[in-house]
C-alpha cells in the first residue's frame, strides 16, 4: 500500500494516516442513541407506507392518502439524512482537483490529427462538400413548409375573424334573440351574433343607458349618431390590452372594467369607449345596432376594425 | 447475487477502473449546495406524478357533458380536458393527491432553481471555468417556467384559459411575425382547435426531455469540473473538501429525495392548490376576479399592469403593440443578461482566471448590491400583480395603488443598491459575522454588575474546524466504515496499537474488525459493560454480510 512518495503521476500514492483522527469519528455524540432515532424514523416511514397502502385500499380521503404517503417518505428521508450526517465519518475529506486547461502539447496533438487526417482530405474534395451543403440547405428550407404551414391556417382578414355581419341578430348566451324590451336602463348583457354563441372573438357587451334628455339614441362619437338606438350600445368584449373579456359594467360611472389588468373604458355619451385607466392603449370597437320591425336588436354592419389587442400593421 | 451481477457488468464495461473516482467524489458540506438538489428531486417528483396524470388526462377540447360525483358541475358542458381533470380530482383513486403533488412540486421546482441561481450568482460560482454550466442552468429555468405555464393551462379551466388568452395576445404582439405565429401555433384565431393537444405533447414530452438532457449535461459538467467550495480549513483552489459520494453523500442525498417527495405529499394532502372545480370550465366570455397566476408568472403579470398604455404607431399603423414591452422585451432582456452575466462581469472586472473557491457575498459588495437591486425590481413587479387585491384590501383607489407601483418599480431598486452595499461593508468590518457562535450567559452579580461567560462548546461547534483528510491520496473508503473511530470501546485493541505505532494502515483494519464482529460483536452489544448505556451505546456493529478490504 505505501508506494514511493515521489510518484505524482497516475494514481495518487497511498499514504498512511492516523485512524484515531477525529475525522474518522462519527459526528454523533451518542451514536447508539442516534441509531435508535434513525431506526425510529425508518419505522415511521414503514408505517407510513403501510398506511398508504391501506388508505388506497379502502379509498380513503385525499388527506389520509397524502399524510400516510408523506409520513412514509419523510420518515425515510429524515432517517437517511441523519444516518449520513451523524453515523458516518464526520470528515472532512478532500480530493485534489486538476486543471481543465489542456497542455499545449495535448492541444497541438489533436489539432494536427484533425487537420492532417480529416481537414486535408475534405479540402481536397471541396466541391463535394459544397454539394452536400446545398442539399442540406434546400432540405432545411423545404422542410419548413410542412413544418410551419401544416400547423394551421394563416390569419384571416379581420372582418372575417368575428361572425358579425350586416343584419346579424344579437343573441344571448342561450342563443335567444335580444328584443328591445329585454333590458332596463342600466342593464347589461353578453351577446353574440346568431350562430356563434360563445364565440371568443365575436363576444360583445350590450349595455343600455338612459339617453340624454330629449334624445332617442346615444351618440358616442361623431358619425355614430344611429349606432345606439334607444340607449342600447354594444362594444366588443375583447380587451384591447391583452384580450381578456371586459366583463364588468359600472353603471354609475358608465365605465367598462377589464378584470385582468384593470383597464377602464368610458362608454358614456361622447366617450366612444376610450380607455381612461390601465394599460389598454385603444378604445373598444363599437358595433352599430338597429332595431328591426319586430323589435329585435340587429347589427347595422360588422365591427369597423379588428377586435382585441393590437398587432403588427394594424391600423390605429 | 449483487456481487455476481456487478462482476458480470464490470467484466464487460470495466466499471471498477474509473468508478472508484465516482465513489470517492467529494461533495462540499455547505448547506447552500443542497438547494440544487431540491430542484433536482422536485423534478423527479414531477416526472413520477406526471406519468400518473398522463394515464388519466385526456388532451382534447371536444365538448362533452359532465355527469359524475361532483354535483355542482353535473350536466355542464366542458372540454374533455377539463372533464378528465375533474375525474382525476374526484373519481380516480389517489388522483387528486397526484395532481396536487404535481402542482406543488412544480412550484417548488422553479423556486429551488431560482434560489439555486441566486446562490451561484452571489457567491461567484458562475466564474470561469463554469460559465457554461451557468448558461445551461438559465436555460433550464426558462424551460421550467414555460413548462409550468403549459401544465397550468392543460386543465382548461376558467383561470388558466384566461392566461392562455393573454399568452395568445403576447405572441400576437411580436412585430412582423406575431399574428402569423399565433395563428399557426394555436391552429387558427384564438382559441383555435389545436391548443390543448399541442400544449400537452410539449408539456409531457418535449420540454421535460429538453430539461432532462440539460440536467444530464449540467451534472456531467459538475462532475468533470468538480464542485466549487467556500474558503475553509484546508480548502484551496486545488482540492475539494467535504464528504465522499459513498456512503455519506449518498445517504444524505437519498434522504433529500425522500424528504422532497414526502413534503410534496404532505402539501398535496393538506394545502389545496388549483381547485379547478371551483373555477369552472373555460368560457372565453366569462371573467375571473382576483386570481393570481402561479408565482413564477407573477412578475410578468405585474409588468403587464405597471406598463403605461403606450404603443408605437408609425404612419397610422401599429408597429410595436403595448404588451410587447412588458411580456416579450422584459423577459427577453432578463434572460439574455442573465445568460451573459459571466462574460459581462469578466468585461467589467477584467478577471478571467480560473476560480474554484467561492466568494462570500459581502466580499464582492458591488456584485451583491447589484444582484439585490435587480431582485428587488422583480419583487416589486411581483407585488404589482396584486394591484386589484391590494386596492380592495387597503380600501384605496386602484389608481393610487397602480401609480405607487409605477414609482416603486424604479425607487426600490435604486434604494436597495446603496443599502445592500452598506450592509456588505458592515459585514466586512465585522470578522466572524454570520458564523455560529457560542451563546453567552450573562450573569448579574449581587452588587449589580454584569459579566458574561460563554456556554460550553457543543459537539457540532468544532466540526468544521478539522483539517481535511485527502481521500484520493490516503486510504480506501471501505476502510473508513470499519475504522476504529466507530469503536471508542476498542474491542479489537486497534486504538492501542495505533497509538503505539502512531499511524495505522487502513486497509488491514477491516480484517480485524470483521474478526471482532464474529467473536464478540454481538456480545459487546448486548451485555453492556459497566459504565452502563454510555459504553454500550458507542459500540459500532459491522453488518454481518460486510466484506472487508
Ligand atoms: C418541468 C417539469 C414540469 C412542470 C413544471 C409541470 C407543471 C405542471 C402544472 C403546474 C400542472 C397543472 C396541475 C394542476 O392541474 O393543477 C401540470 C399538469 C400536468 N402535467 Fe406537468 N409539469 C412538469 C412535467 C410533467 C411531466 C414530465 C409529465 C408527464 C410525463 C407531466 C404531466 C402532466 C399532465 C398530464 C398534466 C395535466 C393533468 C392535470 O392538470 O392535473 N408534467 N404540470
Ligand atoms: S387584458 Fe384587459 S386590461 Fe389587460
Amino acid at each position: 500500500m505505501s508506494g514511493p512518495t515521489g510518484d505524482t503521476h497516475g494514481e495518487p500514492t497511498p499514504v498512511t494516516v492516523r485512524l484515531d483522527a477525529d475525522q474518522f469519528k462519527v459526528a454523533a455524540a451518542n451514536p447508539r442513541q442516534m441509531e435508535r432515532t434513525v431506526a425510529a424514523t425508518f419505522l415511521l416511514g414503514l408505517a407510513g407506507f403501510v398506511g398508504f397502502g391501506a388508505a388506497y385500499w379502502v379509498n380513503a380521503s385525499n388527506a389520509w392518502l397524502g399524510v400516510s404517503l408523506g409520513a412514509g417518505f419523510v420518515g425515510l428521508g429524515f432517517g437517511m439524512v441523519a444516518w449520513g450526517k451523524y453515523l458516518m465519518p464526520r470528515g472532512p475529506f478532500s480530493e485534489s482537483r486538476h486543471s481543465m486547461v489542456p497542455t499545449k502539447a495535448e492541444k497541438a496533438r489533436i489539432i494536427s490529427d484533425f487537420s492532417s487526417r480529416g481537414k486535408v482530405v475534405v479540402e481536397r474534395r471541396g466541391f463535394l462538400v459544397k454539394i452536400l451543403g446545398a442539399a442540406g440547405a434546400v432540405f432545411g428550407v423545404v422542410a419548413m413548409f410542412p413544418l410551419i404551414r401544416s400547423l394551421g391556417p394563416l390569419p384571416k382578414h379581420f372582418s372575417e375573424a368575428t361572425h358579425w355581419h350586416k343584419d346579424s341578430y344579437l343573441v344571448n348566451v342561450n342563443g335567444e334573440r335580444v328584443h328591445k324590451d329585454d333590458l332596463e336602463y342600466g342593464g347589461v348583457l353578453t351577446v353574440f351574433p346568431e350562430g356563434d354563441v360563445g364565440g371568443a372573438l365575436s363576444q360583445t357587451t350590450l349595455v343600455r343607458q338612459l339617453p340624454p334628455k330629449g334624445e332617442v339614441n346615444i351618440v358616442t362619437a361623431p358619425g355614430r349618431e344611429t349606432w345606439s338606438p334607444l340607449g342600447y350600445m354594444a362594444f366588443s368584449r375583447v380587451c384591447t390590452h391583452a384580450g381578456c373579456p371586459v366583463a364588468l359594467y359600472q353603471e354609475l360611472t358608465h365605465q367598462l372594467l377589464c378584470p385582468c389588468h384593470q383597464s377602464l373604458f368610458d362608454i358614456g355619451p361622447g366617450a366612444a369607449a376610450q380607455p381612461v385607466f390601465g394599460p389598454a392603449p385603444r378604445p373598444l370597437p363599437q358595433l352599430p345596432l338597429y332595431i328591426d320591425a319586430q323589435g329585435y336588436l340587429r347589427a347595422q354592419a360588422p365591427f369597423d376594425q379588428p377586435v382585441g389587442p393590437s398587432f403588427w400593421w394594424r391600423r390605429d | 447475487m449483487i456481487d455476481g451481477l456487478y462482476d458480470w457488468i464490470d467484466d464487460r464495461l470495466n466499471i471498477s477502473g474509473g468508478g472508484r473516482k465516482m465513489v470517492n467524489k467529494i461533495f462540499p458540506d455547505h448547506w447552500s449546495f443542497m438547494i440544487g438538489e431540491i430542484a433536482l428531486y422536485s423534478f423527479v417528483v414531477l416526472l413520477a406524478t406526471g406519468v400518473f396524470l398522463t394515464l388519466y388526462f385526456v388532451p382534447s377540447s371536444t365538448d362533452v357533458v359532465y355527469h359524475g360525483p361532483y354535483i355542482p358541475l353535473d350536466g355542464v358542458h366542458m372540454s374533455e380536458a377539463y372533464l378528465s381533470t375533474i375525474n382525476l380530482s374526484f373519481s380516480v383513486r389517489c388522483g387528486l393527491l397526484m395532481r396536487q403533488m404535481h402542482h406543488w412540486a412544480a412550484n417548488i421546482f422553479i423556486g429551488a432553481i431560482v434560489v439555486h441561481m441566486c446562490r451561484v450568482f452571489f457567491t461567484g460560482g458562475f466564474r470561469r471555468p463554469r460559465e457554461l454550466n451557468w448558461i445551461i442552468g438559465i436555460n433550464m429555468l426558462i424551460f421550467a417556467i414555460f413548462n409550468g405555464f403549459l401544465g397550468y393551462s392543460l386543465p382548461d379551466d376558467l383561470v388558466s384559459g384566461t392566461g392562455i388568452r393573454i399568452s395568445y395576445s403576447i405572441l400576437e404582439s411580436l412585430p412582423l411575425v406575431g399574428p402569423y405565429l399565433a395563428n399557426l401555433l394555436f391552429g387558427g384565431a384564438f382559441p383555435g382547435n389545436a391548443l390543448i393537444p399541442r400544449f400537452f405533447i410539449i408539456h409531457v414530452l418535449i420540454l421535460p426531455a429538453l430539461i432532462a438532457g440539460l440536467l444530464g449535461a449540467h451534472l456531467t459538467l459538475l462532475v468533470r469540473q468538480k464542485h466549487t467550495q467556500f474558503k475553509g480549513p484546508g480548502a484551496t483552489e486545488h482540492n475539494v473538501v467535504g464528504a465522499p459520494m459513498w456512503p455519506t453523500f449518498m445517504a444524505k442525498t437519498q434522504g433529500f429525495l425522500f424528504l422532497i417527495a414526502g413534503i410534496t405529499a404532505l402539501l398535496g394532502a393538506a394545502v389545496q392548490i388549483n381547485p379547478i372545480w371551483l373555477y369552472g370550465p373555460y368560457k372565453p366570455y366569462l371573467a375571473t376576479y382576483a386570481v393570481q397566476p402561479d408565482w413564477y408568472m407573477g412578475w410578468l403579470d405585474g409588468a403587464l399592469r405597471v406598463m403605461p398604455h403606450w404603443q408605437t404607431v408609425i404612419g397610422g399603423r401599429v408597429i410595436i403593440p403595448n404588451v410587447f414591452w412588458p411580456a416579450v422585451v422584459l423577459p427577453g432582456v432578463t434572460f439574455t443578461v442573465l445568460m451573459m452575466w459571466p462574460f459581462i462581469e469578466q468585461k467589467i472586472t477584467g478577471d478571467r482566471a480560473d476560480h474554484q473557491l467561492l466568494e462570500r457575498p459581502r466580499d464582492r459588495p458591488k456584485r451583491t448590491a447589484l444582484g439585490a437591486a435587480v431582485l428587488s425590481f422583480y419583487f416589486v413587479l411581483f407585488g404589482a400583480s396584486a394591484t386589484d387585491v391590494l386596492a380592495n384590501y387597503l380600501n384605496v383607489s386602484l389608481n393610487i395603488v397602480l401609480t405607487t407601483f409605477q414609482v416603486l418599480v424604479f425607487v426600490v431598486p435604486l434604494a436597495t443598491y446603496p443599502v445592500a452595499l452598506r450592509i456588505c461593508r458592515e459585514f466586512q468590518a465585522t470578522p466572524g459575522a454570520g458564523k455560529t457562535k457560542r451563546h453567552n450567559i450573562v450573569i448579574r452579580s449581587a452588587d449589580g454588575g454584569y459579566s458574561t461567560v460563554p456556554t460550553e462548546a457543543r459537539p457540532g461547534d468544532t466540526l468544521r474546524e478539522l483539517e481535511p483528510v485527502a481521500l484520493d491520496a490516503s486510504i480506501y473508503l471501505p476502510a473508513l466504515v470499519g475504522s476504529p473511530s466507530y469503536e471508542p470501546v476498542d474491542r479489537a485493541g486497534i486504538g492501542a496499537r495505533a497509538a503505539a505505532g502512531g499511524t495505522y494502515e487502513a486497509v488491514s483494519v477491516d480484517d480485524e474488525a470483521e474478526g471482532a464482529e464474529g467473536d464478540q460483536g454481538l456480545a459487546a452489544a448486548t451485555t453492556g459493560a459497566e459504565g452502563g448505556g454510555r459504553a454500550r451505546s458507542r459500540v459500532f456493529r459491522i453488518p454481518r454480510n460486510y466484506r472487508g478490504g
